[in-house]
């Protein structure tokens, strides 16, 4: 379809509210994904899986075709090989706490990045701690991207069993290079998991292109509903691992002293899954497919290159990370001199633009810029010029309060 | 009224009482975790009487307004009157309408006193539900 900016606005009656640019926390919805949830409720609910009734089966139809969306999205070959989650924590945590259990020693280290957000950053602590492996870090080079040269480093030194980095940064929109990094990886025999909460809303995803073992995402960022993420792993892998939750739904058979599991994808899937949700993300990945990513991609760029050179004018402004808005996605942060992000970003929201203040749940990244907080701007399919034109005027108020 | 208002503004441009006792009778640090806030109390006690208070610390206007107003208050007050200060009572001092999301930094300073009289009174420390808790849940 045509990619007509008006007519995506209108689709997403929330925006009316104010000037929303906090996406990267999570996406609003199109009215579409709204609807086909409340559709499911009035005539298909029930639960999967189960009912031997005319609702249950439609309940369960919509929740694997909504899985097969899934599939298509990321290029999965197999339905099998997508797992329902609660959203990308959980997948980081259940890859940890299953696989990561299971095969990091004492002789083992995890590899992850500065850029991480904290779900790719304590689940690896945890395991650190009960499996007595390391955790090392790779730091950023001069283009604020992740510093390849000590990641060769930390590969060479043949003790990293996985390498987890996330595909787009939260806090200053940088792209990591994740196929160079995959195959540098794979070359050192460790595996790979990426963290896509960020990238999956901005650019295509080929897990069979990338070649990772592991990919998350979140639904909710995705324009979809909140409650439901995917981890995706390569099928060897999902059948070699020990569930993560147990009880209903995941197993084969339950015996009074031990009970055997169901294959993947519902082995992974304990207790009743979010079914609504699920309908809801479908809803979301087709809505979304309908465009090119190309007409996205250039659109979105158009917003931040836009949102870079307002932002530089502004006196006392500083953007952390990239000097060059070409390698920044999605979103960026800033902090003005004298100004607490708090109170900022309170400022310009009682003015109608809504961003975010805080760590964006990047601690690490933050101690490194030596700032305890920052504002993010963050974009989403539906901004336009006009949003990001109202920034500044919000600042200079901001920044008359506190001169 | 303006959450920003001048007497707010003046405090966090100019804070009082913003330093170190040297032989504090207690001492305590608290932050908001939400937004890394950091505020540390010191407090010289005499027969149950606060003589001095000081405290340092980084965060928003909110945060640190708040705190240094609150420490205008405080010297004189015996540990009973202090314990007994409330949410109520920073709002009265601060003057201005608090919304639900910035209530954690304004009430950072009292979140930290009550901590630091606990901590001299060898009692646990209270969380930030027993602070906040119910008044958050009425603004919902
Ligand atoms: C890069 C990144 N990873 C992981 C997450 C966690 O996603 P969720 O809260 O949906 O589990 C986020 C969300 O903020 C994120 O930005």
């Amino acid at each position: 379809m045509s990619f007509n900016h008006s007519d995506i606005r209108l689709q997403f009656p929330i925006l009316k509210k104010g000037t929303y640019l906090d996406s990267a926390a999570t996406a609003q919805k199109p009215q579409v994904v709204i609807d086909s949830m409340k559709h499911f409720y009035e005539t298909e609910n029930a639960n999967v899986h189960r009912g031997m009734h005319m609702l249950s089966e439609k309940a369960t139809t919509a929740f694997e075709e909504a899985r097969t969306s899934v599939q298509k999205f990321i290029n999965a070959k197999s339905a099998e090989e997508i797992i329902f989650t609660s959203g990308s924590t959980e997948g980081i945590n259940l890859v940890a706490k299953t696989w990561g259990k299971e095969n990091l020693g004492e002789e083992d280290s995890v590899l992850i990045t500065l850029l991480e957000h904290h779900s790719n950053i304590t689940p690896w602590i945890q395991l650190k701690d009960e499996n007595d492996c390391a955790v090392e870090w790779v730091e950023l080079d001069q283009n604020e991207n992740i510093d390849i040269t000590q990641l060769d480093k930390h590969l060479a030194n043949g003790n990293v069993k996985l390498v987890a980095i996330t595909g787009q940064s939260n806090v200053t929109g940088v792209r990591t290079p994740l196929k160079e990094i995959i195959n540098k990886t794979h070359e050192a025999g460790a595996l790979a998991l990426v963290d896509a909460a960020q990238l999956s809303a901005h650019h295509p995803i080929d897990v069979q292109d990338l070649e990772c073992d592991f990919l998350v995402l979140s639904g909710h960022k995705l324009y979809g509903p909140t409650g439901i993420g995917v981890l995706y792993g390569k099928r060897e892998l999902l059948e070699s691992m020990p569930p993560f939750l147990t009880g209903g739904g995941m197993i084969k058979e339950v015996k009074r002293d031990h009970f055997t599991c169901a294959a993947i994808p519902t082995k992974f899937e304990a207790g009743t899954p979010p079914i609504a949700q699920a309908v809801g993300l479908r809803t979301a990945i087709d809505w979304l497919l309908q465009f090119n990513w190309e007409d996205i991609e250039a659109h979105e760029r158009s917003l931040i290159e836009k949102s870079f050179s307002e932002l530089r004018k502004i006196e006392g402004l500083t953007i952390l990370g990239p000097s060059d808005p070409k390698n920044i996605s999605g979103c960026l942060s800033f902090v003005i001199d004298g100004i607490h992000p708090h109170d900022l970003t309170d400022i310009i929201g009682q003015k109608g633009v809504f961003m975010r203040a805080g760590h964006h749940c990047a601690q690490p990244l933050h101690e490194h810029y030596g700032i305890p907080a920052s504002t993010r701007l963050s974009i989403g399919i539906y901004n336009n010029g006009e949003d990001i034109e109202k920034i500044t005027p919000a600042i200079q108020e901001a920044i008359k309060i506190f001169s | 009224m303006d959450l920003y208002a001048e007497n707010i503004l003046d405090h966090f441009k100019s804070p009082r009482n913003r330093g170190e006792i040297k032989d504090p009778t207690v001492e305590h640090e608290e932050l908001n975790l939400s937004c890394g806030d950091k505020i540390t109390i010191q407090l010289a006690i005499e027969n149950d009487v606060i003589k001095e208070s000081q405290w340092k610390g980084s965060g928003c206007a909110i945060s640190i307004g708040a705190m240094s107003i609150l420490s205008e208050e405080l010297e004189g007050k015996s540990v009973e009157e202090a314990s007994a200060l409330s949410i109520d009572d920073v709002k009265k001092l601060l003057g201005v309408p608090i919304s639900q999301r910035r209530l954690k930094c304004a009430m950072l300073c009292l979140h930290t006193l009550k901590n630091a009289l606990h901590s001299f009174k060898h009692e646990d420390t209270q969380s930030w539900t027993e602070t906040i808790g119910q008044e958050e849940m009425k603004n919902e």
